[in-house]
């Protein structure tokens, strides 16, 4: 790629809470296609981690194989990241987030990482309640090896000179909120504004925060007859309330937008605020599924936060692993000796 | 608001920056792409065509594109665009090829009053239609004040020789130099079409009120004039000590020449506070680094004598105060007034126009400040057949304002003389262009460099200020002008939108370094200049906006800090963002 991003940034660029500017959280320029859907998510990932000022050397980047297993380059150039294997991202995730808990762990998958070959790995890391967000780039197709039809492709649809899809579509957020996933959420590359709140909440939420982001592959998949496109997605899309994002240390000083409905504190204090009263009542899990296929009966796509339990109980809450991230455990930690073992077995006498 | 109409060539023009602000709307990042690819007599005749004197101008004009140009708005400074002219100038190979001939005889004659920038660019531009042209002038070369008050170390006489050369050696255009023309009723019935009055600003203001005025006269110069004398060398030596009165650019061309003919202690003492001085700041500091103190808020008492000799000034202290609306008043600070010893005075306060050859019964109508009635488009005075250009139609300028305004006088006289409308104007030649070449591959340079601007680099200050005729600068080398030319940020290579295309895939919104594209909700523009995704604080840049796209938004672009990157285009899947290049030309009296 012979083009090169220049230095300048808008004079009027501001520092966030940490004292970053946006161009901290920017990472290699993109080789996608122009125009890949998947670049936007790229966008909302970095507007999400500015605007929440976490810092960067904190946040582990991690991926699989495919387009969007590409991207974590793209984005986040100064935090830690791993391009594992095809469909294991979430074995190295959870590795990772074992070692060390204190850090933000960013799953960057796409559907063919996680709906086919990695399905297993998707179902357990979501049951063990990992706390990571897992972000997948749902483009319907096998963009890098020519838009073959992947395991969301709908029925019926097809690609860039492709046939029409036979087979059943597998929903993952019907599937992770199933399995136990703790938040569970829908979007759209094209529409940043309900994007970058919900990857902000899901960052900021303790467990698993899974969002399927609908991301037209413009080169494969763009074409009319295809249900993953940017204008079928546009017309046939239908949004839960609108969503605000309230981190917790501007609850005092904010002025958020007033006429919220809903209000969702989270682990930390962060607060989420819903706008719409909509029959999806976004604490029930069942009420989630419920929503997700009544709107696809009527062939629309349910966008939006759609599950989030803020009492979530992470893995490490659950195992009941010591608070020190494990990685700082020294010989003396792990193994403490006779006089330990003593103690252990007079307290069973 | 409405669709941005890029149909009108005023839209993308004032995009240009540098070349809007331009008098003469040379089109700057044209000529600077081809310095920048070695391609110095093309991007010369770039200059030529629409500047007259690029020689000239790369040494001494008063840049006004530089303040305007796009670059000081990312970074600190903006391109060298005046040096890079030089740059042009310095290098190109013998042009006379190129110039103009003289066109077959209209049996139309034009008299010119003054050989300085303004009658020159009329006679340029209508000598190659056939005009006649008698140009008149009381000196003994052409050139006006670029001759006789731009001092030899800023503009060496060889390079205004050659650019009024180009012009006087066409065979349509005489040139009757040591001639003073001392009655226009006179110059009227000679014959003549018509007459344009070039004859600038000529009558340099003096202190005549204040005390001992007339007893120092001899040690005391009006600058202009001063400088005149020594540019034609009819003064070569000053008194040891200077002192020079005034703010402006020829008070810095004053005392830097009195440090070469003898001046050893040289100071400037202006009325004003230092920022607010007239002069160009790089002006002035060049006479600071040529150990010239610039004492300001000094307001000039009286000259003090000494047994019939000029020893001194006296001035009051005083500081500057200003009201709301920003107007200075200078007020006395009561101290003891402050005494500076000199043997010699140049005012150099300022200059205005004298007309005493004009008489008053020819038609010719003058306003309360004694300059003449003028058509603001045309330049025609209320006497039809004349015309007035440069520091003589509205009050002293610059060089490149003369040439602009000589332009439009000359696109009147061909009309006057065919008998035509003068207020039909010609519109400007505008070109748009698609410069894609392929995937990454585009016809200009797209890529923004870094690099801070380079320094020219100046002669030694002993040898300068030891030879009057020795230049100062020295210009860029090929090398740093290349760097310099890679500064420039293309701002006439276009982002053109087209609305049909776009799928709303928001890539050039992620791409956009500067983040100045925008797809929102239409409003009025002072609502939507703030819901942008960096909000738009700079009026004096507009707004490029779509028509309706599918989802009922619009597409917003800020221009204000678009570096013209390329990489909206570059990363459009669609082609509805493309790069072209917009040329601009205000089209002359031979082009019309």
């Amino acid at each position: 790629m012979s083009y090169i991003r220049p230095e300048f940034r808008h004079p009027d660029s501001q520092t966030n809470v940490s004292g970053f500017t946006r161009k901290d959280y920017e990472g290699a320029l993109s080789t996608l296609c122009a125009g890949c859907g998947h670049d936007s998510v790229s966008s909302g990932i970095i507007d999400a981690c500015f605007e929440l000022g976490v810092w960067p050397h904190r946040v582990a980047k991690i991926s699989g194989i495919g387009c969007s297993s590409k991207t974590p380059t793209y984005f986040l150039g100064k935090s830690h990241g791993f391009n594992s294997v095809h469909g294991r991202m979430p074995s190295v995730a959870t590795g990772a987030n074992m070692a060390n808990g204190d850090m933000a762990y960013i799953g960057i998958s796409g559907d063919g990482d996680t709906a086919s070959i990695g399905l297993g790995q998707f179902g357990h890391v979501a049951r063990r309640n990992l706390n990571m967000t897992y972000i997948v780039e749902n483009n319907g197709c096998y963009g890098l090896t020519k838009g073959q039809d992947s395991a969301t492709t709908d029925v019926g649809s097809s690609s860039k000179k492709g046939d029409p899809n036979p087979f059943e579509a597998i929903d993952l957020c019907s599937m992770a909120l199933q399995l136990g996933a703790t938040m569970v959420a829908r979007s759209f590359s094209g529409d940043k504004e309900q994007l970058v709140p919900l990857i902000k909440a899901a960052i900021t939420h303790n467990g698993f925060a899974f969002i399927d982001v609908i991301s037209p592959c413009v080169t494969f998949n763009n074409t009319p007859a295809s249900s993953k496109g940017f204008e079928f997605v546009r017309e046939h899309r239908e949004a839960t309330g609108k969503m605000d994002f309230v981190p917790v240390r501007s609850e005092i000083t904010a002025d958020y937008e007033p006429g919220f409905v809903k209000e969702i504190t989270l682990h930390y204090g962060s607060v989420i605020h819903l706008y719409k009263d909509d029959k999806l009542d976004c604490t029930d899990r069942n009420s989630a599924l419920r929503a997700i296929q009544e709107h696809d009966d009527k062939g629309q796509i349910l966008t939006g936060l759609l599950y989030v339990d803020p009492d979530s109980r992470d893995f490490h809450k659950v195992q009941q692993t010591v608070k020190q991230p494990l990685r700082d455990l020294v010989e003396e930690d792990l193994c403490p000796g006779a006089r330990a073992l003593n103690a252990i077995n007079a307290s069973l006498r | 608001m409405k669709p941005t109409n890029i149909a009108d060539p005023e839209y993308f023009h004032k995009v240009v920056d540098c070349q809007y602000a331009c008098p003469a709307h040379t089109p700057v990042p044209e000529y600077i792409r081809l310095i920048a690819a070695e391609r110095y007599t093309e991007a010369y005749m770039v200059n030529w065509e629409s500047n007259v004197f690029p020689g000239v101008l790369g040494r001494t004009c008063d840049r006004p594109c530089e303040p305007a140009c796009r670059r000081g708005r990312v970074e600190e400074e903006p391109v060298a665009i005046c040096r890079l002219k030089r740059v042009a100038a310095d290098n190109k190979d013998d042009i006379t090829e190129f110039l103009p001939a003289a066109g077959k005889k209209n049996g139309k004659k034009i008299a010119l009053v003054g050989a300085g920038p303004a009658s020159l660019t009329v006679a340029r531009d209508l000598a190659p239609l056939g005009y006649e042209l008698d140009v008149f002038d009381e000196n003994a070369k052409g050139g006006g004040f670029m001759r006789s008050q731009i001092p030899s170390f800023r503009l060496p006489e060889g390079v205004l020789d050659q650019e009024v050369e180009y012009i006087t050696d066409n065979n349509n255009v005489a040139t009757f130099y040591d001639s003073r023309v001392e009655s226009l009723k006179e110059l009227l019935t000679r014959g003549y079409n018509a007459v344009f009055i070039g004859s600038g600003a000529p009558k340099g203001r003096d202190l005549p009120d204040l005390p001992a005025r007339n007893d120092g006269a001899a040690n005391i110069h009006i600058g202009i004039d001063w400088l005149g004398s020594v540019a034609f060398e009819h003064i070569s030596s000053i008194g040891k000590k200077v002192i020079v009165l005034g703010g402006g650019n020829t008070a810095m061309d004053c005392c830097r020449t009195a440090r070469r003919i003898g001046g050893t202690d040289v100071k400037v003492i202006v009325r004003s506070p230092f920022a607010d001085m007239k002069a160009s700041p790089w002006e002035k500091d060049d006479a600071v680094s040529e150990d010239i103190p610039i004492i300001d808020n000094h307001v000039p008492l009286e000259f003090v004598m000494e047994d019939g000799k000029l020893v001194g000034m006296r001035f009051d202290r005083v500081r500057a105060e200003y009201d709301a609306k920003g107007r200075r008043k200078l007020i006395s600070t009561q101290e003891e007034p402050a005494f500076y010893p000199c043997d010699e005075v140049l005012v150099a306060i300022g200059q205005e126009n004298a007309f005493p050859w004009i008489e008053r019964d020819i038609d010719i109508e003058f306003d309360k400040w004694e300059l003449p009635k003028l058509d603001t488009v045309t330049f025609q005075s209320t006497n039809p057949e004349v015309f007035f250009g440069g520091d003589a139609a509205f009050g002293p300028e610059n060089i490149i304002t003369a040439v602009a305004q000589a332009h439009q006088a000359a696109i009147s006289i061909d009309l006057f003389c065919r008998g035509e409308k003068l207020s039909k104007r010609p519109d400007p030649g505008v070109t748009l262009v698609t410069q894609k070449m392929g995937i990454h591959e585009w016809s200009y340079d797209s890529s923004v460099v870094s690099d801070v601007r380079y320094q020219v680099p100046h002669a030694d200050k002993a040898d300068a200020l030891g030879d009057r005729k020795m230049e100062v600068e020295l210009g860029f080398s090929t090398g740093t002008g290349f760097e310099e030319a890679q500064r420039c940020l293309n701002c006439d290579i276009q982002t053109v939108f087209v609305d049909a295309l776009c799928i709303e895939c928001d890539a050039c919104v992620d791409i956009c370094p500067t983040e100045c594209i925008s797809f929102v909700d239409n409003g009025k523009e002072a609502d939507l200049r703030e819901r942008l995704r960096m909000p738009a604080k700079n009026a004096d840049q507009d707004i490029y906006v779509s028509d309706k796209l599918p989802t009922g938004r619009i597409m917003a672009k800020d221009e204000d800090v678009c570096l013209h990157c390329g990489l909206c285009a570059e990363r459009c899947p669609t082609s509805a963002w493309d790069m072209q290049q917009f040329l601009y030309q205000v089209t002359q009296a031979s082009q019309a």
